[in-house]
């Protein structure tokens, strides 16, 4: 109580000192010091703690007795580490085919699913199912099922669909993109169930009287006003694949070999198996820094920064 | 009053009943935990054990520990092997450490050495490491001081066989590396995989590394290696193990799609028991781990034999390899009231006759002189003895390579061994890899 009460008295007491329409008052914006609290939490719980890891990646440290400095030679070491530079391969690999895989089917289940009719209420119940699994579950019962002795094998066509799935250095990393897509398709398509049913209907309306095709809805309606979700959904879907770890860390543990160590992966492995600290933080900046610019770069492009109403012109 | 006006009362209501429950709750149990505490301040003595495995039996130690010794009391927490691995470095790192420090000796209890976070113990349990077998108290030992003393059972690799697979084959178990390839291509013949092998978890194909260079090369190879000699891992029989593997891995030995066998989820075993193939290399924890998971197999048709011998190499075909044993060491940070209550624990009841008896009874060998007798009254004696032969006849006994070595080096050579095992590298390209580790 004590912390909200001048703070709800604080903004009254402003909107009662501008005296202003309602209009002028969002303009003006709320007090500054409101942001307090929000600023705390965020410094203490993210800028500091990247602070360390920042000054942590300078130093040589066994997550025993004191860390020394290493200086840049730690980061020319970690530039330089040919298991590193692979994952970094790899990530880029994870990244864009699970982009690929992932994007289209979404937005693709999500419109269909937007439909109104009842099979398809069913439908989107059902496929929705793999969001309510907690990744380590559905790892462990991907390797069930993808064991080469005990699981599906037998039923699955031989050729480069069948047997030793996760064993294959060649195939691994594409086997471990469909287990994470298939328990990250549905999110995407519940997003973009979401933003269709967001459109009025008045736009469909006119456009059928000027005789649009149903394809031609899609292309001209449906996805220009989509716009803000499929810029969130791939926002959600680059980053995500770009820190996944948890799923990845069951099925495969970065194996066979390291055909499947992505960055996070490599980040873990290198500070709480190798215990090389120094050198995990190094990574984990080079993903913190890669995401951020990552989010940055998708919002510009989309132009969602200036926060225009989606539904400006109607 | 006006139904929305309502619900923040209602709201409110809720919660100081909420709020009265909870400290109704709180009560009862803050008694109790004061209660528990006892009177002596070495209740902040602490031990960790591990889930699975023998540890039950550990676990039951302290137990009776702590009835009778209500003023020394130990409190102890259990956790998962890896969760363990993980968490009881930064602990130790930060001074959060257990009293009583579990670890497999080798590299980290040389780095809690070497930063003073174990204390020597040589005097306080010199009577205890006098009854252990030496080849696994010296385990212990760091700079000629005790730093650890064993804690359970030892845990000798045994190649152990699926007879009934071996007797419908018509072969016989191989005692020689040749004898090995031999009988590779008469079970491929039969439809059945020679060689069980969890290769996810890539530290059962270190067993097979572990053997070959030592029955090629002797156990001078692996200590050049630990001593950070220069091109160590480039000992011919380094390369020459590897080189066997390879054409083991050729051959078709291992099972079809092992890259992708987990040792965690117990296929490895499965795969033996069920007749889908016929030897799988493990640890003696293996023995327990078929009679559980298949006990009329168990009984009947399980063989286990020692590793084979490798025609002309220079290592002593008696030598093992796997862990001596789980060790306690006692952290340097404790107080001196709980130093003492863990010193006592280890004197009083680390194999003790009755913890000796209970080891037995469960299948497991304590690392004890003198047990032959023991040993050849419990329904197990076949296997128990043919463990504790193996044991007490071998000249050395060489602790896993990855707990040996730090951890560093132990994660890069399990991943270009994994590599070895998928022909991505060459026995030469991983000799250099790993040399590039080492000094």
């Amino acid at each position: 109580m004590t912390l909200t009460t001048p703070v709800s008295t604080g903004a009254v007491a402003s909107s009662h000192r501008t005296g202003e329409g309602p209009g002028r008052r969002r303009k003006g914006g709320v007090p500054f010091f409101m942001v307090v609290p929000a600023a705390l939490v965020f410094g203490l719980f993210a800028l500091l703690p990247l602070a360390g890891v920042v000054g942590l990646s300078f130093m040589e440290w066994d997550g025993l007795g004191t860390p020394t400095w290493a200086g840049l030679s730690q980061w020319a070491g970690v530039l330089s580490n040919p298991v590193t530079l692979d994952a970094m391969r790899l990530t880029v690999v994870f990244v864009v085919v699970s982009f690929v895989f992932q994007a289209p089917i979404s937005l693709l289940l999500g419109v269909f699913m937007a439909g109104r009719q009842r099979n398809r209420a069913l439908l989107a119940v059902l496929s929705f199912l793999p969001l309510v699994f907690s990744s380590a579950a559905v790892g462990i019962a991907f390797k069930a099922l993808l064991d080469p002795n005990f699981g599906l094998s037998s039923v699955l066509p031989t050729g480069w669909l069948g047997g030793n799935l996760l064993g294959d250095p060649d195939r691994a990393l594409y086997i471990v993109i469909f287990v994470v897509g298939w328990s990250f398709v549905p999110f995407h398509a519940l997003l973009y169930q979401a933003g269709v049913r967001q459109i009025p209907a008045a736009l469909y309306e006119a456009a059928t009287l000027d005789g649009a095709t149903t394809f031609q809805l899609f292309r001209f309606v449906t996805i220009p006003q989509l716009r803000y979700t499929i810029i969130t959904s791939s926002t959600l879907m680059l980053v995500g694949s770009l820190t996944y770890f948890d799923l990845i860390f069951v099925l495969t543990g970065g194996g066979p070999g390291s055909a499947t160590r992505i960055l996070p992966l490599d980040m873990y492995l290198t500070g709480f198996r190798s215990y090389t600290m120094g050198a995990a933080s190094a990574i984990g900046v080079i993903l913190a820094a890669v995401g951020l610019a990552m989010s940055l770069l998708l919002n510009r492009l989309s132009g969602s920064g200036r926060m225009e109403s989606q539904q400006a012109g109607l | 009053m006006t139904r929305s006006a309502r619900r923040p009362l209602v709201a409110l209501a809720l919660l100081s009943s909420l709020t009265v429950a909870a400290c109704g709750g709180a009560t009862p149990g803050g008694n109790a935990g004061t209660g528990a505490q006892g009177p002596a301040a070495a209740s902040d003595t602490s031990a960790w054990v591990l889930t699975g495995g023998g540890w039950p039996v550990i676990e039951k130690t302290f137990d009776t520990w702590n009835d009778a010794h209500p003023e020394q009391k130990i409190a102890v927490e259990a956790f998962a092997n890896d969760a363990y691995k993980e968490k009881i470095r930064t602990s130790v790192g930060s001074g959060q450490a257990p009293t009583l420090i579990m670890n497999w000796t080798g590299g980290a209890l040389a780095d809690y050495v070497e930063n003073g976070q174990v204390a020597d113990i040589t005097a306080e349990t010199a009577a205890l490491v006098k009854r252990v077998t030496p080849s696994v108290a010296e385990n212990g030992v760091v700079d000629g001081k005790t730093y650890a003393v064993p804690l359970n059972d030892v845990q000798p690799v045994v190649l152990y066989t699926n007879e009934d697979v071996f007797a419908s084959v018509g072969v016989e178990v191989p005692k020689t590396f040749d004898d090995l390839l031999a009988v590779v291509p008469k079970f491929r013949e039969a439809g059945i995989a020679p060689i069980s092998i969890a290769g996810q978890s890539v530290w059962p194909e270190l067993m097979w590394l572990q053997y070959l260079t030592d029955r090629i090369g002797g156990p001078e190879v692996f200590q050049a290696i630990l001593d950070g000699k220069p091109d160590a891992w480039s000992d011919p029989a380094v390369v020459d193990a590897l080189t066997k593997i390879q054409q083991l891995v050729q051959a078709g030995a291992f099972v079809d799609g092992f890259a992708s066998v987990t040792a965690d989820a117990g296929s490895d075993f499965a795969l033996v028991h069920t007749g889908k193939a016929a030897m799988i290399l493990q640890g003696s924890w293996g023995y327990a781990t078929f009679k559980t998971d298949a006990p009329e197999f168990a009984g009947t048709s399980l063989g286990f034999a020692e590793f084979p011998a490798v025609q002309g190499g220079a290592g002593d075909p008696a030598n093992i390899v796997g862990n001596p044993a789980n060790f306690w060491s006692v952290s340097a940070s404790a107080g001196d009231a709980s130093k003492k209550a863990a010193l006592d624990y280890l004197n009083d009841s680390v194999y003790s006759d009755d913890q000796v008896a209970a080891m037995l009874a469960a299948g497991s060998v304590p690392p004890i002189t003198g047990l032959e007798e023991q040993i050849a009254a419990t329904e197990d004696a076949d296997y128990l003895g043919f463990a504790y032969d193996l044991v007490d006849k071998a000249p050395h006994f060489q602790l896993s390579w990855d707990q040996a070595l730090p951890s560093q080096q132990a994660t890069e050579l399990l991943t270009n061994l994994s590599k070895v095992f998928l022909e991505e590298l060459t026995p030469e390209q991983f000799a250099t890899a790993m040399n590039g580790t080492l000094g």
